[in-house]
């Protein structure tokens, strides 16, 4: 059985405190009224962040959306609305002040969200590949079983925080999700033809059906690994795979919903057909490069002895695979996005490019260019140290994914990586490690009943 | 030097693996084994140096990486610009995305084909050559090993008699 070392309780515990400080700073320098926001936006003139507040209106001055006088009044009509100014497509003072205060008032709750979201979704990950290795009754991944396990139990925790900060959007704390104001729906008929799904009962059900169906399967599949520890037989190896295959089914269709509802209604003018997709491949390849790194981690204490560098390459294949998967992805939908130029699609892109350009671009050298260059070699996949550095790179990188999908809608050109972010980068990092090995200490790391635990022992390459 | 050759006939290839371990720990030279189909282990067994194969493949990749770059720049840029979409063709930067697929494409195919011409050539593969193969059951289901003499003849069938050969035949290479 693993104990829960003190040392990283304590880095967990320090983690959640920090970060919670820096959330708190975060929420207490949020502006409360427009002249706040105002003066803070003055005083921060000039210090290179956060550009100036005039850049909403650049957008529009874009040579693409000029291409003809229709689809600039398109393009700015759909930026006043999405951020909630009322003013349609007037860019005075009065609107412009209050859609500042609502980007400032937003920001930390964005903060919480992005780094909400973005742990969870490590976690879901985590259950699709565990779900995956079952259905396929894979022969070199039992040894895992339990780390993936540990680490999908985060997946009740993290999925009620998530559902939590929908919860409060909801009821008007922030503005998130402009959809759920009736106010802007009211002036938006775009929106107010989607309020047959996007109405915020439905939306919420949906949430609480995702969660409960995912945390269903966990524990059931959890319950049967466990019994399999002990069992003569291996029926209980058997219900695994059978709900194993049936999770997978669900698990897509409602992953897809999911980030339609939980990241792409942010902006909800725009859609993107292979979103789900994207966040998918997002959420799989950090919960990939999550198990290597705990792996990695409980191997250098002394634990996993039958865990071999053939376990560690192939979960270095799939991060580099998947890495590739998720660039394609990307590009299929800028690429598109980009040829057709259609104003109402590619004013997601140009807010992206202009206001978040380092944040989008080096995006994709974290996820793509530094995993490929430095996983390309087939023995560098069997070296920790490679395993580890490309790993980090990877969880970061896949941060800012979810920041850059949040961040644009939520705040505008007033993002701004400080206190807030870090603070809730590092609040949920410790909350997922306490949940996670806390959850380790529970069963023995080695699932031992499980008829194909022979072959992954002797798994090599 | 002598040009007899011991060829040793195998039917299982675990056998075949372990006889191969055998034969290498006595310090015999094993010249070629022919296999029906690859065997797991028997490059490591045969202590057989790592392919470099994959560095190649990663020159190629570049190769047609800069071939679809330089093709692009002159076809869409230099050569004949057009306007498609809105996007006139006048920079290479500005209308990259559009390229994308085809640098992807370009790599792939350089470095697949670039590939199995380079392990045809290193294989000493070419059309109309007469095959090296000594014995047209290896192409059914027997293994062969084939091993150097050098007057320790007895030794040596003793040796892979006892490792599990069905036949072991002595013959004389006409070169």
């Amino acid at each position: 059985m693993y104990t829960f070392p003190n040392k990283l309780r304590n880095l967990a515990i320090t983690f959640m405190v920090v970060g919670f400080l820096g959330l708190a700073y975060g929420f207490i320098t949020a502006p409360s009224t427009v002249e706040e926001a105002k003066e803070m936006v003055a005083s921060s003139h000039g210090d290179g962040h956060g550009e100036s507040h005039a850049a909403p209106a650049d957008n529009h001055a874009d040579k693409s959306a000029h291409a003809s006088s229709e689809s600039h009044e398109v393009a700015s009509e759909e930026h006043a609305i999405s951020d909630h100014a009322a003013g349609h497509g007037e860019e005075h003072n009065a609107s412009h002040d209050e859609h500042l205060f609502h980007q400032l008032s937003n920001k930390p709750w964005a903060a919480l969200y992005v780094a909400a979201f973005f742990f969870f979704m490590i976690s879901l990950g985590v259950l699709a590949f565990y779900g995956i290795q079952r259905a396929a009754q894979a022969g070199w991944s039992p040894v895992l079983y339990r780390v993936m396990e540990g680490i999908t139990g985060y997946l009740l925790p993290g999925g009620i925080i998530v559902i939590v900060i929908l919860a409060l959007s909801g009821m008007h704390l922030n503005h998130l999700f402009i959809w759920m104001d009736p106010e802007v729906v009211a002036h938006d008929k775009l929106i107010a033809g989607k309020t047959g799904f996007l109405n915020l009962p439905f939306f919420l059900a949906r949430a609480v059906f995702f969660l409960t169906g995912w945390s269903l399967y966990r524990y059931f599949s959890r319950k049967f690994s466990l019994a399999q520890d002990e069992a003569s037989d291996i029926s209980n190896h058997k219900k695994n795979f059978r709900i194993s295959a049936g999770f997978l089914v669900f698990y897509i269709v409602t992953e897809s919903i999911m980030s339609w509802d939980w990241v792409m209604s942010i902006d909800p003018h725009w859609f993107s057909t292979l979103f789900g997709w994207y966040v998918f491949a997002s959420m799989f390849v950090s919960g990939i490069t999550a198990i290597a790194l705990i792996t990695i981690y409980l191997k250098s204490k002394g634990y996993l002895e039958f865990v071999n560098d053939s376990h560690i390459h192939d979960l270095g294949k799939f991060m580099f695979g998947i890495s590739v998967f998720w660039t394609y992805l990307w590009f299929s939908q800028f690429m598109l996005i980009w040829y057709s130029n259609i104003p109402e699609e590619v004013t997601y892109f140009m807010t992206r490019i202009e206001d978040y350009n380092l944040p989008f671009f080096g995006m994709v050298v974290m996820n793509f260019i530094f995993p490929l260059l430095i996983l390309m070699n087939s023995d560098y996949k069997r070296i920790n140290y490679f395993i580890v550095m490309a790993g980090i790179v990877i969880i970061l990188g896949h941060y800012m994914d979810v920041f850059n999908m949040i961040m644009p809608s939520a705040v505008g050109d007033q993002w701004f990586i400080g206190a807030a972010e870090i603070g809730g980068f590092l609040f949920f990092l410790g909350l997922f490690i306490f949940v996670v090995f806390k959850e380790l200490t529970k069963a023995p790391l080695l699932a031992k009943g499980d008829p194909y635990m022979g072959e992954s022992e002797r798994f090599h390459y | 030097m002598s040009n007899k050759v011991v060829h040793a006939l195998y039917d299982d290839d675990d056998v075949l693996l372990s006889a191969v371990k055998a034969i290498r720990s006595e310090k015999h030279h094993i010249e070629e084994v022919y296999t029906p189909f690859p065997v797991h282990g028997l490059d490591k067994a045969l202590g057989l140096e790592d392919t470099r194969i994959a560095i190649m493949a990663f020159i190629y990749g570049c190769i047609g990486l800069s071939v679809a770059v330089a093709m692009m720049n002159f076809i869409m840029i230099e050569d004949w610009p057009q306007n498609i979409g809105g996007k006139p063709s006048f920079s290479y930067l500005e209308n990259m995305p559009a390229f994308v697929p085809i640098m992807f494409e370009m790599t792939v195919f350089f470095a697949a084909h670039l590939m199995v011409i380079t392990f045809y050539m290193r294989s000493k593969l070419w059309p109309f050559k007469k095959a090296e193969n000594p014995n047209p059951l290896t192409t059914d289901d027997k293994f062969l090993v084939e091993i150097e003499l050098h007057d320790n003849e007895k030794a040596l069938t003793a040796l892979l008699e006892k490792s599990g050969a069905i036949d072991v035949s002595i013959i004389e290479k006409s070169e």
